[in-house]
């Protein structure tokens, strides 16, 4: 027996009504309010229970065209549940109904589902009922609607002109003030004054803008404020406003040290969306650029990491071979960091000439220095003494908080999207999935420094056996259309006409994608409705839930262990924030 | 006539020589460390870059002397130039050569280790009178650290002591002439120099300022000349126990062939050098872990050394 038909046998078909989706995942409506126990049977009382909140989103209905066979509903709220023992995932959602509906709150199921249900309540202002601390998360306080409500303009000129008067920049300046009662924090604790100490979003430790205020007692830390949202762009928004083809370089920027591995499941879902097949040259270029990327995003991570330890020197070394990573990327991409290389339906132009020896003169030069990496760093005794046993993250916790990538392997679970859901033809590389038991800072570290090795191996076989073939998709769709018919068949001028004028028209439908990135799970989830652009695009990244446990993970450690937990966590704000 | 003006003209030169080599040592430094890192260092301003030293100069010489509104205004001023008046102070007892020393104190190493003491006031105070939390945070660790690996750092010298039988710093290169006091006074020179480091805030022991945690510790919210003067003052520490090393344990001037100055320059500017490789290599130890290796490891170590040179000196009788 399926999931679908327990859920319908166990809550009735009116609360488990099924769904086509384009991407597989089984997509059940259920009510407002059985919600919340069809979600508890699916993580306590099934058996292999979905025990992971993968993601919570919300989608503003009101203007969809095409929702054939859906409840009716101003407002949808989606759940998206990971099953490890399964290795399966399953999509609930709910209808809301009103301008300002309000659902019930999921955080006694799930404790990381706190900063997701704040995300909404900031994004569609939809009332999240029980939630301990309903505010805004992404956007300032002082900020007025909700941007991903259909409604809001997607457009700052539309809004009218800008200014900030002094008045209006004091009372900015004054919402930032940080008053502990608002968060349900004292003052002192047995007669002992407290200190609030305002790490960030400008500080040496804190890898891009991001602000942690710290109550402390001495230097020992008794908790952990995060406020994020100062890195936040309105990707979503975007993916609104820009055609399926012109998004694709927005998504470069969402972890912004990890170029196409955003790109990657961007298009995967756009392809999955429109029926296109890839051809196998593609997918193994696909595959080499994201290592590649992978690599860089995890020299940089190693070089901070360090230096976040007060290690002067590897930040230097690593970012030296990173110039390596890009001169390859750069022959091939013409770009570094954010190459916009992926296209819908393939690659944007095929490998230059000479790129094998490139890819092999690096794959010669960088084991030596990731042997020197193992030295200098990873068996540093002061390393050592900095990072064991400090920020230690169980496996059950990691689960309930949605952690995934590295960090969760370094709890000791094997599970690498690449593995077990092979996407592009992963499943014919030999790779290894590194994991450790220990779960602490240093288990993080040991967990990536075997990454880079295992992502050369993968490297070095896409060299061995690149594929011939064409580098894009003949479909229709692929974005922009191959050109060599164009001037001897109308048909395909026209195609080509209105594919780059308009850009492609994405067949209704709803898919999510979910890959591999440097620092996790990354999802995108797209609702198509049959438009040139995209009704809705969900960015589910990996970084989001890493942030929610640092409170947890640093708790009566002290400020310098905080700094050493951030750094092993390798999350970037880009990736937070969106 | 002749014993007004020569002392004079030493003390001069050594305040001069002291300042030029201090500043010449951020160049130093940052050449070294680029050397190490697979980088260039400055190399724009002047020949190999060496003019860097003196447009940083005019630099913060000429930026506005800024004081936080908030800050304790007599104490901020202050404590800067506590760290370098006794920096300069205890160069006073140093022999560079047998005829150039400002004053030949019977009690040299006790002198030394008074002004090092003196010297940490100017950290503490810093850190109080900014009144920023992360000046405050620097203060409290630089307190700790420096008090506590103070108790173990005299006693290190103390087998010195012994073997010369002075307190006298001449006495004390005099009584190397057979034997350089590094060999049987190998663990005792090992400890000054972790104590040197700590107390110079240099990495790996520089947790009062560990710009990754509290920006820059106790000297945040300083600019300008006041910032130049803690910036002087850590390279007058590094030259200081580099000096003291070279003094106490490679005996001073002592060597061949070569003038005495040329021996005595040759010596500390290795121990320079160590310095800026130990910055270049080492990470942090947390706080905590600092504390109890002082604690728990260098003082019974320091103790033991004690014992031993002791035990060794009554024996031989």
């Amino acid at each position: 027996m399926n999931i679908i038909q327990e859920l319908q046998g166990k809550f009735g078909k009116a609360a488990a009504m099924l769904q086509e989706t384009r991407d597989g995942i089984p997509t059940l409506w259920t009510t407002q309010d059985k919600v919340c126990d069809v979600l508890k049977y699916l993580k306590t009382d099934t058996d292999r229970p979905y025990r992971m909140l993968y993601d919570l989103t919300a989608i503003d209905e009101r203007v969809r065209g095409s929702r054939q066979g859906q409840p009716d509903s101003d407002f949808s709220i989606v759940y998206h549940l990971l099953s490890f023992e399964r290795n399966e995932d399953i999509r609930i959602k709910a209808p809301l109904k009103g301008e300002r509906p309000s659902t019930p709150t999921i955080m006694g199921l799930w404790r990381s589902a706190n900063w997701y249900e704040r995300e909404i309540w900031d994004m569609f202002g939809i009332h999240i009922e029980g939630h301990p601390n309903l505010r805004r998360i992404l956007m300032p306080t002082t900020w007025k609607g909700h941007p991903l409500r259909k409604e809001h303009p997607a457009r700052r000129t539309e809004l009218g002109k800008f200014t900030l008067p002094v008045e209006e920049d004091e009372r900015e300046e004054s919402a930032l003030q940080f008053r502990p009662e608002d968060w349900g924090l004292g003052r002192n604790r047995d007669g002992t004054d407290f200190m609030f100490l305002n790490l960030g979003p400008h500080h040496t430790g804190t890898h891009g803008i991001l602000r942690i205020v710290l109550e402390l007692d001495g230097e020992e830390i008794v908790n952990a404020i995060l406020d994020i949202g100062f890195h936040h762009r309105a990707a979503e928004k975007m993916g609104e406003r820009q055609s399926w083809h012109t998004y694709i370089p927005y998504t470069d920027r969402i972890d912004y040290l990890a170029g196409v591995l955003n790109e990657f499941p961007y298009v995967l879902a756009v392809e999955k969306l429109a029926g296109i097949d890839i051809p196998d040259r593609a997918k193994v270029i696909r595959i080499m650029l994201s290592e590649l990327f992978r690599i860089q995003s995890h020299l940089v991570w190693l070089g901070t990491f360090a230096q976040d330890l007060g290690q002067l020197s590897p930040v230097f070394f690593t970012f030296t071979d990173r110039e390596q990573v890009f001169r390859i990327i750069e022959a091939i991409c013409g770009f570094r960091m954010h190459p916009a290389w992926f296209r819908i339906g393939g690659v944007a132009c095929d490998l230059p000439k000479g790129w094998d020896e490139l890819v092999k003169e690096f794959l010669h030069y960088l084991p030596g220095r990731l042997d020197e990496y193992e030295r200098i760093v990873m068996q540093n005794r002061i390393i050592k003494g900095r990072t064991r046993g400090v920020g230690v993250l169980a496996l059950d916790e990691a689960i309930e908080w949605g952690v995934t990538g590295p960090n969760l392997r370094a709890c000791g679970l094997e599970w690498d999207f690449r593995k077990k859901r092979p996407y592009s033809g992963y499943d014919q590389f030999e790779f290894d999935i590194p994991t450790a038991a220990e779960g602490d800072s240093y288990a993080r570290a040991v967990v990536r420094m075997q990454e880079l090795r295992q992502s050369l191996r993968i490297v070095e076989q896409c060299m061995r056996n690149m594929p011939a073939g064409p580098y894009k998709s003949s479909h229709p769709l692929a974005t922009p259309p191959l050109k060599g018919q164009t001037m001897f068949a109308i048909e395909t001028l026209i195609a080509h006409f209105l594919s780059v004028s308009w850009g492609p028209v994405i067949p209704a439908g709803e898919a999510a994608f979910s890959t591999e990135a440097a620092k996790g799970g990354n999802t995108y989830y797209l609702v198509s409705d049959g438009n040139t652009m995209s009704y809705r695009t969900r960015i589910r990244t990996p970084s989001f839930p890493h942030l929610q446990i640092i409170p947890e993970m640093s708790r009566g450690l002290e400020v310098a262990d905080l700094i050493a937990i951030l750094g092993s966590i390798d999350y970037i704000m880009g990736d937070v924030d969106r | 006539m002749n014993s007004v003006v020569m002392p004079l003209a030493v003390i001069v030169g050594v305040l001069f020589v002291l300042t030029t080599v201090s500043a010449g040592l951020i160049w130093l430094e940052r050449r070294l460390l680029a050397l190490w890192q697979d980088r260039y260092g400055p190399n724009r301003v002047g020949p190999f870059g060496l003019l860097q030293v003196l447009a940083d100069m005019i630099k913060i010489f000429s930026k506005e002397d800024w004081i936080p509104p908030f800050a304790d205004k007599p104490v901020f001023v202050l404590a800067p130039t506590i760290i370098m008046v006794t920096a300069f102070m205890t160069f006073a007892v140093i022999p560079f050569t047998p005829g150039i020393e400002v004053a030949d104190l019977d009690i040299g190493v006790l002198f030394f280790l008074a002004m090092s003491a003196l010297g940490v006031y100017s950290v503490v105070l810093a850190g109080w009178a900014s009144d920023s939390k992360y000046s405050l945070l620097g203060a409290m660790r630089a307190a700790a650290q420096m008090l506590s690996y103070e108790v173990f750092m005299g006693l290190s010298l103390m087998g010195v002591v012994m073997l010369a039988g002075s307190f006298n710093m001449r006495d004390i290169v005099e009584a190397q002439r057979g034997l350089w006091f590094c060999i049987p006074q190998f663990p005792g020179m090992v400890l000054f120099f972790i104590a040197g480091v700590a107390e110079t805030n240099r990495l790996p022991f520089d947790l009062p300022e560990s710009e990754n945690e509290l920006v820059a510790g106790f000297h945040t919210e300083y600019s300008g000349i006041k910032f130049g003067m803690f910036f002087v003052g850590e390279y007058l520490g590094i030259t200081l126990i580099s000096v003291l090393i070279a003094t106490l344990f490679f005996g001073g001037w002592l060597g061949p062939v070569f003038p005495p100055a040329v021996w005595f320059f040759l010596k500390t500017f290795c121990f320079i050098c160590l310095f800026i490789l130990l910055r270049a290599s080492y990470p942090r130890p947390r706080y905590d872990q600092l504390m109890s290796l002082g604690w728990k490891v260098m003082l019974p170590l320091a103790l033991l050394n004690l014992v031993i040179t002791g035990g060794i000196i009554l024996i031989k009788g």
